[in-house]
């Protein structure tokens, strides 16, 4: 059985906790003391209805005041398929935690609520998809209920975003239109929405095809520990472990180990200890290699017909998450994948306006939430690949020197 | 289905590899919490995967409560000598008298909230700057808020409204002197997923969680191991029941279910026909507040 990725967005109360709620009720994959704890939270309300949104509003402050805070996962399967959901939260000031919930997920459903269309939120949160090459779309027109399940409102939020996902390059966008709160389209097909001739939600998210979204042509290998076990029997051993990141490894290879551009060969591929002829992402594997090179954390092992780049600057767009603003000139630290370089932003050449996606002169600094396209030089060079060709090869994030906070998302151009 | 796809499992599977060799790489002097259950020892198996054929690269500690399950004590002591790991055991009973503590009372006295003390001397005492734990976003929800890489402050609180961005598979570990880091390497398993990580590396576990016939009263509709530490009431009646276990944690506060389930295969299937989630079945104490688990991270538990 294979595992979707999915996160929820979209702009404050468009029903993205409640979506999620409903598909695990709808679903059966809400258990019954868990049921019984909604009923006792929700007993106050007038209709008697239980608020599904309190199944992935964890934290107290959550609760208390009906909003989604900070990323919550839920896991549910049916017989099709594993899912992993994240739930993110609407608000802008929250952004930070959406994209992390977005920087693993296959699929989006951006929530578009019926009576308002299109805003501001669901554009940054659709740009925050594009950005971090989020394969698949949906966009999931809510409270269908409250606009009489009416077509045109429908077409018209389509034909809206129809627009957004060209201007944003988002290829393979689905509409569906709901009702979170009634059930309408989630698990079972609506009754109220005869017009509409396509799956329900859970339907589709069974059967989107994600098993290619893995990269198996570019081989990227990154040295997260060296073993050494030092023992009588595994004296000289010295494996490289890591995650395959991309792409194949066969033994008897011919590696390149970079930034240091030294050739050699593969000499035997590790599983968790056993010996195996070939590796593919995203396993774990130690390699060990022909010759007696210097190898440390955070160096790239790759084919040698297939080279990344290397280089000590790099363009980048940067989404800046931290309540500190950037300060251009500003030390930080880069962390891509296990290595960590120091770095200094050097110049911010524009920032992108989320309402229009127009490139804008910055003014000031660079704060919180915003999207800037910067250059960045490193102390020592990184081995990366453009984002948008290979994303898991081309994202890092920077980290203050100061107060260790993960300041910054980084797609490398 | 292409030669080079991993199913579900493995990729979790490879998933939490990773972390642990994060971890390994970025911290001085990271440990992993071990309690003797079914997620620690999942968590040790995938320890030994991810450091073969070098041992693994830390030891396990556990926090106990001295209201263990003799057979959950007996399986800890054989598990580290298997693996190879040094074994760190700090009681909560020390803590309990060093620091004049109130023991909790009642008919099912639970130390569990103790062990917080006990974890913060002990990461104090050896200066971990990590402590890996089996929690699981699955099992309550405020856990389903937590990053994986988890930073602590000095006092070991969780700040759920001030949490880092954590993105892609990077895990950013930096941290001042006196903050630790908490990591949990199978946040994103699921019970389910647990047991058939389980059999399908045909790991053995203690024998409470099959079928045995067990002392228990019931409390509550649940069923409560009797043992030295519980005081039943007068009116109390004490029966002989088929149980096992789907959690093991302290005796006085984790419930036992009704079970004729002898195998893995047989325990499987009846964990997926339940329809009542493992916390809501076995843990007595966490009924308490809705918040029960936030607050209590908020104040340094695991
Ligand atoms: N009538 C109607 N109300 C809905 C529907 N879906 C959600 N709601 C209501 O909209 C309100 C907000 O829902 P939530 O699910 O909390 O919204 P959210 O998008 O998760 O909000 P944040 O996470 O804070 O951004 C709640 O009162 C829901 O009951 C729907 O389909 N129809
Ligand atoms: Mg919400």
């Amino acid at each position: 059985m294979d595992l979707l990725r999915f996160i929820t967005a979209g702009s404050v109360d468009d029903g993205k906790s409640t979506l999620i709620g409903r598909l695990l009720y709808d679903s059966k994959n809400i258990l019954i003391d868990q049921l019984e704890a909604l009923e006792r939270s929700t007993k106050n309300r007038e209709d008697g209805s239980v608020d599904l949104a309190l199944l992935t509003d964890g934290l107290r402050a959550e609760r208390e005041q009906g909003i989604t805070i900070d990323v919550a996962y839920r896991y549910f399967s049916t017989p099709k398929r594993k899912f992993i959901i994240a739930d993110a939260p609407g608000h802008v000031q929250y952004t930070r935690n959406m994209i992390t919930g977005a920087s693993n997920a296959n699929l989006i459903i951006i929530l578009v609520d019926a009576r308002l269309g299109v805003i501001e939120q669901t554009r940054r949160h659709s740009i925050i998809a594009s950005l971090l090459k989020i394969k698949h779309v949906v966009v999931a027109i809510n409270k269908m209920d409250l606009v009489e399940y009416s077509q045109d409102v429908f077409n018209n939020i389509v034909i809206d975003y129809t627009d957004v996902a060209k201007q944003l390059g988002l290829e393979n966008v689905t509409y569906i239109p709901i009702s979170a709160l009634n059930g309408d389209n989630i698990v079972d097909k609506s009754e109220n929405i005869t017009w509409y001739e396509g799956k329900p939600l859970l339907d589709f998210l069974e059967e989107v095809e994600v098993s290619s979204d893995v990269n198996l042509t570019d081989s990227r290998f990154q040295v997260q520990f060296v073993i050494r076990p030092q023992t009588e029997e595994l004296h000289d051993y010295r494996g490289y472990a890591g995650k395959v990141v991309s792409g194949i490894y066969k033994k008897g290879d011919k590696v390149t180990v970079l930034p240091a551009g030294i050739e050699t060969t593969i000499s035997s591929l590790e599983i968790a200890g056993k010996d195996i002829n070939e590796v593919f992402a995203p396993q774990s594997v130690t390699i060990q290699l022909a010759d007696d090179i210097d190898i440390s954390r955070g160096d790239s092992i790759v084919k040698s017909e297939n080279l990344p780049q290397v280089s000590n600057e790099l363009e980048v767009l940067l989404c800046w998450m931290d309540d500190k603003p950037l300060i251009p000139g500003n030390k930080y630290y880069l962390q891509h994948n296990s290595r960590l370089v120091r770095s200094v932003v050097k110049q911010v050449e524009y920032k992108i306006d989320v309402n229009t996606l127009q490139h804008l002169p910055l003014e000031g600094n660079v704060k919180l939430n915003e999207v800037v396209k910067a250059t960045i030089k490193t102390a020592s060079p990184v081995v990366y690949d453009p984002y948008d060709k290979l994303s898991v090869n081309g994202s890092a994030v920077l980290i203050d020197e100061t107060s260790n906070s993960t300041v910054a998302a980084v797609l490398i151009k | 289905m292409s030669q080079y796809q991993l199913n579900y499992l493995e990729q979790l599977e490879n998933e939490s590899i990773h972390i642990f060799r994060e971890v390994a790489a970025q911290f001085e002097k990271p440990a992993l919490l071990f309690s003797g259950g079914k997620d620690s020892i999942t968590l040790v198996q995938l320890a030994k995967k991810a450091f073969a054929p070098g041992k693994i690269p830390f030891p396990l500690v556990h926090i106990d409560t001295g209201h263990n399950f003799p057979e959950a004590l007996e399986y800890r002591d054989w598990l580290a000598k298997e693996v190879g790991a040094t074994l760190i055991v700090r009681k909560v009973e020390d803590t309990i008298k060093q620091r004049k503590l109130t023991e909790p009372k009642g008919k099912f006295p639970s130390r569990n909230w103790l062990q917080t003390y006990t974890l913060l001397d002990t990461i104090e005492e050896f200066e971990f700057d990590a402590c890996i734990g089996g929690g699981r976003r699955d099992e309550e929800k405020a856990r389903a808020k937590e990053r994986i890489f988890s930073v602590r402050d000095e006092f070991g609180q969780w700040n759920p409204k001030l949490q880092r961005p954590e993105l892609w598979n990077t895990y950013n570990g930096r941290i001042q002197k006196g903050e630790n880091v908490r990591v949990f390497p199978i946040s994103n398993w699921t019970e389910l997923d647990i047991w058939n990580y389980i059999r399908s590396e045909q790991i053995p576990l203690p024998s409470i969680y099959f079928a045995h016939e067990r002392d228990v009263i019931e409390h509550e509709g649940q069923l409560v191991a009797m043992s030295e530490y519980v005081q039943p009431a007068a009116d109390d009646i004490i029966v002989k029941k088929k149980v096992r276990y789907r959690t093991v944690g302290d005796m006085t506060c984790t419930a036992a279910v009704e079970s004729n389930a002898v195998t893995l295969d047989e325990v499987i299937n009846e964990i997926i026909s339940t329809r009542i989630s493992e916390r809501g079945e076995t843990r007595i104490d966490d009924k308490v507040t809705e918040a029960a688990m936030e607050d209590r991270k908020k104040n340094g538990y695991f």
